[in-house]
């Protein structure tokens, strides 16, 4: 019975844990499938968690928190995507840029807005996220623990997946997103923009990331506090590469990396089993993949090179 | 006006310059509607630029293109393929993980709001390939298939696209000889059915085979349109090779001594079934230059860099003056008296951000008196660097100068100077003077024969035919990857060197 | 001399573009830039504590700088070094902690050479991933970051931690009495100039480290520039194709150039354990191997502009505390925002320089 309920609790919490990265790895996926690589995700997260919880506090709604999180999450990405597509910069520096970057900014503004660089105040339970109910969920045991009273990104993050299946996979975009990440030239030859495409894939990474990073702070949490990703946006990364840059296969990864956190997380203090060594995981396992032990992860094929035409 | 005879294409008056360079100099060329036009000349003969221009990648900077009777302004390729134009690169331009279907419609997709409408798509596909022969599993990975069916998808591509006027860039030059036939068949089809198929080729005999009409071109200019059926290969060869001015190179008779380097049955795989490189043997002694003809891509990249331990052959016998250097790497292979002067000086030849003085020791860097025990040594370095700058008058003469700041004749002078210093017993050259100006050139052909004259064995690749003829002692023609023959270049006849290399004699192949 | 000025053009541009944006930034959160910049210029260069404290603060940026320049100059991109500078620092203390009883000095060149051994193999196994399977070295080191991060904290956590401490840090290496330090340590400046009989306050934990650091600097530009290897490695990092044709391997010399890296990476651990703390204290890295990166990239990757915009960033670094205190709003974090967008507006360089390659062909 109690082994029970520790289980289901278990799923439960990997749930929410998986929310963030899953919204941040399928973010990830639309910019590497075109060829953007980008490790910003996790300056994209901060970017999104900072501005969801401050934004908040001051208009004491967590939608518009949402939605200027979200907005947020895009204009970093625009940033990464001008530095990357139209200036042509190295796109891991730049990504590195961003992260550094919202390393310094939510603090200083948090400390200028709320005198305390630590953390944003914090949100009465009322201005976080509603969580939300299903009703026919709800009436059936293990489902209801499962699956709801989880706040609406969750369920955002969740429908996205298929969606992105959907996307990558039977539309337009999709399809010139992937051939553009793969050969953007031919691409290029069959009347495809390769730069409009680019730019939209690393802009719905922002979205999703700025989305992610919001949840952090007005669901999950009802604060912000200094560097509160503690590496999401790195672990989203490992499970987009683990996952294969599919996103069903980078949703599989986020449940256990997510999985792997609600145990870290529900041993902290109770038994002397190293939660150090289920954090580092996620980042053990790809490495296993990358070199090839499980299966080859093989990267879109023009990853991280500006196009550049010949002329 | 309805008996004239009417043109899909025409290209009047058409001139094309990069920088000094005349690629286009006022060509005509008429294209009958519902034909096979081929047009064929050497490496540099013009064809691609005259396509690319046709086709929109390029402007032209005199003359007009008409198509359909119509004088039109081509802005890129977008409005070509409006105007009906599809082309077929030889280097093809698929998405290897997308499947065929995809690949087809990309850009063009037909859909039912965003959702691509992968049932009308599909049906799409397999109409146009069952309307022309084109087979080809419309579901399958791009990357699964044959060359010859990726071709058959970027033809598909264009057709997809309503193509009236294919045109066709070297479309044999990666097909083995089965596919070759089934390719013939397809184009015919196409022509049969209303479509018009420029081919871009310097294959005569599938020339002769498959087209209706041919234009001959040669150094930027067109040098005859005939039908073929007026045409013959030696007429053909002769147009192609013929010169206005035959390169002279003062020398004397060779003197051969034992041989150097003899090459047994080399061969190198490509994939399944086909080879870059089948059964090549030769020999060559102390003191003769050997060059080598041929189109470009018929295998003599591959050659030279086997030889100079770039690549590995699948199989064959590789003996140096009695020892088999098959399996060493470059730096032994140098370390063995191998000198080689690569055919693409930017990208193997040097080192384009480092000075002068470093670029003079890729290669032999590791050894002493060059390198001591710890340190490079700089003050031997920059002696010996400044003496092979004055050696071969190489300009500016400033060792300290970054090589990408020379002109390619200036490049191409420190890398010889550099491989030359080696004291080498064997010389690999490669297009020694592609992109090289006059004086350059008769430099570094005056070298190469004073080396042969030290007894040192020379192999000169180039896809310069007089070149090959006036500087070598003996020539083999290489094609197809195989070596279809040898000749003494004094008495060769262009036509005949013309036959050769253009695979249209092909009892010669055996 | 005008090849130095042009060298210098880009970075320094970026960086006054850097400070007008940073300027921005305080005036937008209603602080006086002025004020910023003359907190900047005057705690740091303007006092013998300030110059101190800069260099100070300068010296694992030195080894950090130097560790990405080196793998950058093989065309490799290591923005591993906070992993490996945390690998380096753990062993350097394990190091001291394991072998108590054994003579201080022997102990201390024994951490210093774990400190670069494991730093050189924490970076060595994404170059040997690189060179045997082609795994992207960015990924492969990021994820290396993580694992010493959390094998480093494990360890001190469970296993070299004094009973009851509220901080994540390991048990002390060396004691401290006054000035005097026992066990295995590398001295600190005041000691060394005071044996040749110059004062130089004790209150500066500048070590002996920094001129290690200097060192470094020199070592790195001779092996780059002046041996075998070093040409070897930077023609792999010009061109891979032209390097294969003079018989240069590309798999040896990528495992060469991360592990080299790594090795100066591991070193910032020697600073930190050997010489200011003497314990592993799991938080010491301010960031160290990400500013690295903005040392590296507006260093131009050469030792001398390592050298330079180390001394730059471990100024500012310096500022931050003053910046947070004198000011009503700004608070330390502006220094970080600083870095990003020098990093930022020195990799949207690109661009010019390509166009200049261009036209040059």
């Amino acid at each position: 019975m109690l082994k029970n309920i520790i289980t289901l609790s278990l799923l439960a919490s990997m749930v929410r844990y998986a929310t963030p990265l899953t919204l941040a790895a399928l973010g990830g996926m639309y910019s590497e499938r075109g060829g953007v690589i980008n490790i910003a995700l996790e300056g994209i997260m901060l970017s999104g968690a900072f501005s969801a919880a401050a934004v908040t506090v001051k208009s004491h709604s967590p939608w518009i928190g949402l939605l200027v999180a979200a907005v947020v999450g895009l204009l970093v990405a625009l940033v990464h995507a001008i530095a990357s597509i139209q200036f042509k910069a190295d796109q891991v520096v730049v990504g590195t840029a961003i992260n550094i970057l919202f390393l310094g900014i939510p603090p200083l503004v948090s400390g200028a807005l709320f005198e305390s660089t630590g953390s944003t105040p914090q949100l009465p339970r009322e201005q976080t996220l509603p969580e939300i109910h299903l009703p026919v969920i709800d009436s059936i045991p293990v489902f209801k623990q499962l699956l709801s009273g989880h706040t609406l990104i969750t369920y955002l993050a969740f429908a996205l997946v298929p969606i992105s299946y959907y996307v990558l996979f039977r539309t337009r975009f999709g399809l010139r997103l992937r051939a553009v990440g793969e050969n953007p030239e031919a691409a290029d030859t069959a009347g495809v923009s390769v730069s409009l495409i680019r730019y939209s894939g690393v802009l719905l990474s922002g979205l999703l990331a700025g989305i992610g990073g919001a949840y952090l702070s007005i669901a999950q949490n009802s604060l912000f506090t200094r560097n509160m990703t503690g590496g999401r946006g790195f672990i989203a990364l490992a499970a987009l590469i683990f996952g294969k840059w599919h996103p069903v296969g980078a949703f599989g990864a986020c449940l256990l990396f997510g999985i792997a956190e609600a145990v870290s997380d529900q041993m902290q203090g109770v038994v002397a089993i190293p939660v150090q060594m289920i954090q580092i995981m996620p980042y053990i396992l790809t490495m296993i993949v990358l070199a090839g032990f499980i299966g080859r992860a093989t990267p879109p094929a023009a990853i991280g090179i500006p196009y550049m035409k010949e002329k | 006006m309805t008996d004239a005879p009417t043109f899909a294409v025409e290209l009047r008056g058409i001139t094309k310059r990069f920088g000094d360079l005349v690629a286009n100099d006022h060509i005509n060329i008429s294209v009958a509607d519902r034909s096979i036009h081929a047009i064929i000349g050497e490496n540099g003969a013009g064809k691609s630029t005259a396509m690319n221009i046709l086709y929109g990648f390029y402007s032209a900077d005199e003359g007009e293109i008409v198509i359909d009777g119509q004088p039109r302004q081509l802005n890129g390729p977008g409005d070509a393929i409006r105007l009906g134009l599809g082309m077929v690169h030889q280097h093809f331009m698929l998405v290897d993980p997308l499947t065929v279907t995809e690949n087809i419609i990309l850009g063009a997709e037909p859909s039912n709001g965003p959702f691509i409408d992968f049932k009308t798509a599909r049906r799409r596909v397999r109409e146009i390939s069952e309307q022309y022969g084109l087979r080809v599993n419309p579901d399958a990975r791009v990357a699964d298939l044959s060359v010859g069916q990726q071709q058959r998808v970027e033809i598909l591509k264009t057709l997809y696209r309503g193509a009236r006027i294919l045109i066709l860039d070297e479309p044999t030059a990666v097909l083995t000889p089965q596919e070759v036939n089934e390719m013939f068949a397809i184009l015919r089809g196409l022509r049969d059915q209303g479509k018009t198929i420029i081919i871009i080729t310097h294959k005569l005999a599938e020339v002769l085979a498959l087209s209706d009409e041919i234009t001959v071109m040669r150094d930027g200019r067109v040098v005859g349109n005939l039908a073929t059926s007026d045409a013959t290969a030696e007429g053909l060869a002769r147009m192609m090779v013929g010169r206005d001015v035959l390169l002279r190179v003062k020398k004397t008779e060779a003197r051969p001594r034992d041989p150097v380097l003899s090459v047994k049955d080399l061969s190198l795989r490509s994939g399944e079934r086909s080879h870059k490189l089948q059964g090549i043997t030769f020999n060559i002694r102390g003191g003769e230059i050997l060059g080598v003809a041929g189109v470009e891509g018929n295998g003599q990249t591959e050659l030279i860099e086997i030889l100079a331990g770039l690549k590995e052959p699948t199989s064959g016998e590789i003996l140096l003056n009695g020892e088999s250097i098959a399996g060493l790497d470059p730096r032994q292979v140098k370390r063995l008296g191998v000198a080689h002067i690569p055919e693409d000086r930017h990208r193997r030849g040097l080192l384009l951000p480092f000075d002068l003085a470093a670029n003079s020791i890729l290669g032999v860097h590791r050894y002493p008196p060059v390198c001591g025990p710890l340190l490079l040594n700089e003050q031997f370095i920059n002696g010996r660097a400044a003496r092979l700058v004055q050696d071969y008058d190489v300009r500016p003469p400033n060792i300290l100068l970054p090589a990408r700041a020379l002109s390619g004749g200036n490049q191409q002078k420190l890398i010889i100077a550099r491989e030359f210093d080696i004291k080498p017993k064997l010389i690999l050259v490669s297009q020694p003077t592609r992109g090289v100006d006059i004086g350059a050139t008769e430099f570094i052909h005056r070298k190469l024969i004073e080396l042969r004259d030290a007894g040192v064995a020379i192999l000169l690749v180039s896809a310069e035919l007089d070149e090959v003829l006036s500087v070598s002692d003996r020539v083999i023609v290489l094609y197809e990857g195989r070596l279809v023959g040898e000749v003494d270049p004094k008495t060769v006849s262009e036509e005949e060197m013309g036959l050769m290399m253009t695979g249209g004699r092909p009892s010669k192949l055996k | 001399m005008r090849g130095i000025a042009r060298e210098l053009f880009f970075p320094l541009l970026a960086v006054v573009a850097a400070f007008a944006v940073g300027g921005v930034v305080v005036w937008l959160i209603g602080d006086s830039p002025l004020l910023v910049y003359e907190l900047v210029l005057t705690s740091t260069f303007g006092s013998i504590d300030g110059i101190a404290y800069t260099l100070f603060y300068a010296t694992p940026l030195i080894f950090t700088g130097l560790a990405v320049a080196v793998a950058f100059k093989c065309g490799l991109l290591n923005i591993g070094a906070e992993g490996q500078l945390i690998a380096g620092a753990f062993a350097t203390a394990w190091v001291g902690l394991t072998f108590p009883t054994w003579p201080a000095l022997v102990v201390t060149l024994m951490a210093m050479l774990a400190a670069v051994l494991v730093g050189g193999v924490w970076s060595g196994i994404p170059g040997l991933l690189k060179a045997k399977f082609g795994a992207h070295e960015v990924i492969t080191t990021i994820m290396m970051n993580f694992i010493a991060v959390g094998l480093a904290s494990y360890l001190t956590q469970h296993h070299y931690r004094k009973q009851g401490d509220p901080i994540l840090e390991t048990y002390a290496i060396a004691e401290v009495n006054g000035r005097v330090v026992t066990g295995p340590h590398i001295p600190r400046m005041s000691a060394l100039l005071g044996a040749m009989g110059i004062d130089f306050p004790s209150r500066f934990p500048l070590n002996l480290a920094f001129i290690f650091a200097l060192i470094a600097c020199v070592l790195v530009y001779v092996f780059l520039w002046k041996t075998k290897w070093g040409y070897e490695l930077r023609a792999v990092g010009t061109s891979p194709s032209a390097a294969e044709y003079g018989g240069i391997s590309i798999p040896r010399n990528i495992v060469m150039a991360m592990f080299i890296s790594g090795m100066l990476a591991g070193m910032v651990g020697v600073n930190d354990v050997l010489g200011y703390r003497y314990r592993y204290y799991h938080d010491f890295s301010a960031n160290y191997g990400f500013t690295g990166i903005a040392v590296a990239l507006l260093g131009r990757n050469h030792p001398a502009g390592v050298l330079l915009a180390a001394l730059l960033f471990g100024a500012l670094n310096r500022s931050a505390l003053f910046i947070d205190i004198f000011t009503d709003n700004v608070s330390k974090d502006w220094v970080v925002i600083l870095q990003g967008i020098i990093i930022l507006f020195v990799a949207c360089e690109a661009v010019f320089r390509l166009r200049k390659g261009k036209a040059a062909r």
